[in-house]
């Protein structure tokens, strides 16, 4: 079958429900949320029509900046982690056989699908004083009383690098797959050992996948919202924590909406950078 | 005119002729093969033929009306694809039924149909299978029955035999010849295997370059090849350069070939002679001399290698008469006239 | 040897990590008493009863299941015909549409939240139950579009052609070749959506939290104001649940394929 433009109005017509729903309910509130950005609070009800700019001029206040600086040191850690432990992961996966596969990517595939409200409550289970991993290093003898591990900034690392490892590692594994497996035997008959032959002709090969998905993880770890509030103390509350309290605890939409708009930059800026990337890739 | 016609068909792809003013004419009931190598144009010729491309220029014509506005499934047209194309959710009965099924035919109907054409491709008995536990035969033949479910008015085959190994293609040639026969349907097949050309078609067409370069019955066109080109790719051939002498024979090697007069006004020309026309006989009994360079024998043929003025000559005979030479031994190489094709260079 | 060895425990490790917390309330879900202990004082099943007996944790149950059944639904079905279009013809302007598509899931989920928080209170629906629906819609679109792009993908051109020779107009090819070779990517597409509705908090907290708890809501809210062990048997259930029907579709399908190993059937 030839693919064909459209010819007729009514070759447009399956597009209808489809243009109109993403439409209605993506662009438009979207949009909204943008002309929200500069309307007035109004302690209230939500907010007053208006065209103000003090929304975004609260970004200047150090507090801010000590919060962005946070969201995006703790995206970079969590990104990090997990591509360090996945790429490996992915890499010797991919070699096992189609069962094994399918093992992992359903439980993997399970695991990414948790509510962050469930991750959050196992992590704090786990982290817990009463109930936690303490309770079995005393069991063992390794430690005199079990303590609590939380809250605390090793226990939102971990929650969060926990939430973004399934995606890390489902995002690696078509680029990976693709990967010729005659580079390596090459390698290998070339005399590499197999850790060389890893490092030196896997890591160099798929760089630029790495990089993309060093960012890909790292828009995802902006968006966690509830496990730096479940698992950290107020300091360690991120950019996506703060838009939701104040939102909802705080009825400061305008203020919200603001602080949204300008993560929607930071994650398109970066989603532009992946695409580049990719892009360079496929040139190469 | 009853059958099919093609007047001008012209296919473009950008600024690249796929098909270029082809003109040719299909009498009802002819078996009919599109032959060259790939890229000349030969499945973008027979996907206008079925509707799936529309022809840049030109008209194709059925029974003398003009078909082609009419889009492909209003055609009534069977055709089987290289991938053969079977419906991988649907049961072998059910593929073959495919065509009645979607007119709303009676089920009775359907399954009597589906009977006579498993029967018909001896696999009675099948229906029930799903394709995916078929060997490649067996789909072969599903999807030539499913193709000829409703009688179509014109049987299409795009490299239809092409994933079946050497021995299963010779023996489905012959079936899917027969089959035609019986049926007396107007069929075109395109192919890349000019075994496969002469052994079925009626009508062998030629294409190189999008262009139809001679369209003949098989014999005509291996006997008698209207350019080199034709020559060298139907069968194997010898080319040797041959020039008017004189009084107007041909000469190959600055030697005249005894009894070969060049076509007048032709002073250079190209002389197509097959290899089991080509004889070996002592040295100065030829036309020209040459020197051995290999013999391989096949066990059905003996093929030997000669070489004369930098050309190397294939000589082709029976293990009955088979020449008596060596590697490295001179010998004169006979041409019978009759048997020389002489092609304007 | 020493490679495989090696390999073993690597995944002996990450495995070890990605399960530790899910044992954790799995021990914890079963005891005895109403406290947060593991190991385990006791054993007791009672706290997965309580999922269905307690009239607050049930309607929560029964909400976030018709929520994640329509959200998937409608996510399938827009999906469905711009998959379909973007398949059968060549307008790369549709392609907008795609990737409108797509960025609901590529962008922080909060943004998306608030878009519809703002949305429905402009709109003046804010709180009804079905603007959950439509929201988990839009937001999971991506996956059925996904995976139906995929099945697209995959189907044989030549198999709508051979169709056509055969009578087939568009809509029978649909109908009778399209359809049924697409179906089960449309059946992971849903499945995928209705799992990740089913598990969603932060759109549903701010499109219908004040007035419908579905059960993460529930959970986070019990989680606020003390502990109880039926939300260890919720967290349980809910792993039970994506466990199982991403195991149904690996075992109906092939799951390899569907996130993204293209030609895995040739290995």
């Amino acid at each position: 079958m030839r693919r064909e433009p459209p010819r007729s109005l009514a070759d447009y017509a399956p597009l209808v429900f489809p243009a109109l729903m993403l439409t209605v309910f993506f662009v438009v509130p979207f949009s909204i949320m943008i002309a929200v950005s500069f309307f007035r609070r109004d302690p209230a009800g939500f907010y007053t029509p208006d065209f103000v700019v003090d929304n975004y001029a609260r970004f200047l206040s150090s507090f801010f900046g000590g919060v962005l600086g946070f969201s995006l040191m703790l995206a970079v850690l969590v990104a990090a982690c997990c591509v360090a432990i996945a790429f490996p992961f992915t890499f010797l996966l991919i070699r096992c056989s189609r069962r094994v596969q399918t093992v992992w990517l359903v439980g993997l595939l399970s695991v990414l699908s948790l509510s962050e409200v469930i991750i959050g409550f196992a992590w704090s289970t786990l982290f817990s004083r009463t109930a936690g991993i303490t309770n079995l290093l005393v069991a063992v003898g390794l430690m005199d009383a079990p303590q609590a591990l939380l809250p605390g900034f090793g226990a939102v690392l971990t929650g969060m690098v926990y939430q973004a490892l399934p995606y890390t590692v489902l995002v690696l594994y078509p680029a990976l797959v693709r990967l010729d497996p005659t580079l390596l035997e090459a390698a290998r008959t070339l005399g590499a050992s197999p850790l060389r032959a890893f490092f030196n002709v896997v890591v160099p090969a798929l760089r630029n996948t790495i990089v993309a998905t060093l960012i890909m993880v790292f828009v995802f770890a902006l968006g966690s919202y509830l496990l730096p509030q479940i698992l950290g103390r107020p300091q360690h509350w991120t950019l996506s924590v703060l838009i939701t309290d104040q939102a909802i605890y705080q009825s400061n939409m305008p203020f919200a909406a603001a602080m949204a708009v300008f993560l929607v930059l930071i994650s398109l800026a970066l989603v532009g950078l992946t695409l580049m990337v990719g892009r360079r890739e496929s040139a190469a | 005119m009853s059958g099919l016609s093609l007047k001008d068909v012209t296919k473009r792809f950008g600024d690249f002729k796929a098909v270029d003013a082809v003109n040719l004419g299909v009498p009802h009931g002819t078996f009919v093969c599109l032959l060259g190598p790939s890229g000349c144009g030969k499945t973008t010729l027979l996907r206008m033929i079925a509707g799936l491309e529309d022809p840049s220029e030109g008209a194709i014509l059925l029974d003398g009306s003009d078909i082609t506005p009419v889009p492909t499934h209003k055609r009534d047209f069977g055709m089987v694809f290289q991938s053969l194309a079977l419906f991988p959710h649907l049961t072998v009965g059910q593929n073959i039924a495919y065509p009645l099924r979607i007119r709303d035919r009676p089920r009775e109907e359907q399954a009597r149909r589906v009977d006579e054409l498993l029967k018909l491709i001896h696999l009675g008995g099948f229906a029930d299978r799903p394709v995916a536990k078929l060997s490649g035969g067996q789909r072969q033949r599903v999807a030539i029955a499913r193709a000829l479910a409703l009688s179509p008015r014109l049987f299409l085959l795009d490299e239809p035999l092409s994933a079946l190994d050497a021995k299963l293609r010779e023996a489905m040639q012959v079936e899917l010849r027969q089959l035609q026969q019986r049926l007396g349907i107007t069929t075109i097949v395109v192919t890349h295997d000019q075994r496969e050309a002469m052994t079925m078609a009626d009508l062998v067409v030629v294409m190189g370059e999008g262009r139809i370069r001679q369209a003949a019955p098989p014999i005509e066109i291996y006997r008698r090849p209207a350019d080199a080109f034709v020559a060298d790719f139907i069968g194997s051939t010898n080319l040797l350069a041959a020039i008017a002498d004189g009084s107007g024979r041909a000469t190959v090697f600055g030697r005249p070939v005894a009894g070969l007069p060049m076509p007048s006004g032709l002073a250079k020309a190209v002389l197509s002679v097959r290899p089991e026309d080509v004889r070996l006989d002592k040295v100065g009994a030829g036309a020209f001399d040459g020197t051995v360079t290999f013999v391989r024998d096949l066990g059905a043929t003996i093929e030997t290698f000669v070489e004369a003025g930098g050309e190397t000559i294939v000589a082709v005979a029976t293990p009955r008469d088979k020449p008596d030479v060596a590697v490295g031994q001179a010998v004169g190489v006979v041409l019978s006239p009759d048997a020389c094709v002489v092609l304007a260079r | 040897m020493t490679v495989t060895l090696l390999r073993r425990l690597y995944f002996a490790l990450v495995a070890l990590f990605l399960a530790a917390p899910l044992l954790v309330v799995l021990g914890v879900s079963v005891n005895e008493k109403q406290d947060l202990s593991f190991p385990p004082k006791g054993f007791s099943l009672s706290w997965y009863g309580q999922i269905f007996l307690d009239p607050a944790w049930r309607s929560a149950l029964v909400a976030s299941v018709l929520l994640a059944l329509a959200a998937a639904a409608l996510a399938v079905a827009i999906a469905l015909p711009l998959a379909w279009f973007l398949w059968r013809r060549i307008a790369p302007w549709a392609n907008v549409f795609q990737a409108l598509g797509l960025a609901p899931f590529i962008l922080p989920p909060v943004i998306t939240a608030l878009g519809f928080l703002s949305f429905w209170a402009t709109a003046g629906f804010y709180g009804q139950a079905w603007t959950a629906a439509i929201s988990h819609a839009i937001f999971f679109v991506t996956l059925p579009l996904v995976t139906l792009s995929l099945g697209f993908a995959s189907i044989d051109r030549s198999l709508v052609e051979a169709a056509a020779t055969m009578g087939a107009d568009d809509r029978i090819v649909l109908r009778t070749v399209v359809l049924p070779l697409i179906l089960p990517y449309m059946v992971s597409g849903y499945a995928f959506a209705f799992v990740l509705s089913l598990n969603e908090y932060i759109i549903a907290y701010m499109t219908v939290g004040f007035t419908m708890e579905t059960l993460p809501i529930k959970i986070f809210n019990a989680l606020r104001y003390g502990y109880t062990p039926t939300m260890a048997a919720v967290s349980v259930f809910f792993v039970a649940v994506a466990a199982l029907v991403f195991g149904l579709i690996a075992w109906f399908g092939d799951i390899r394929r569907l996130l993204g190993a293209m030609g895995s059937e040739k290995s």
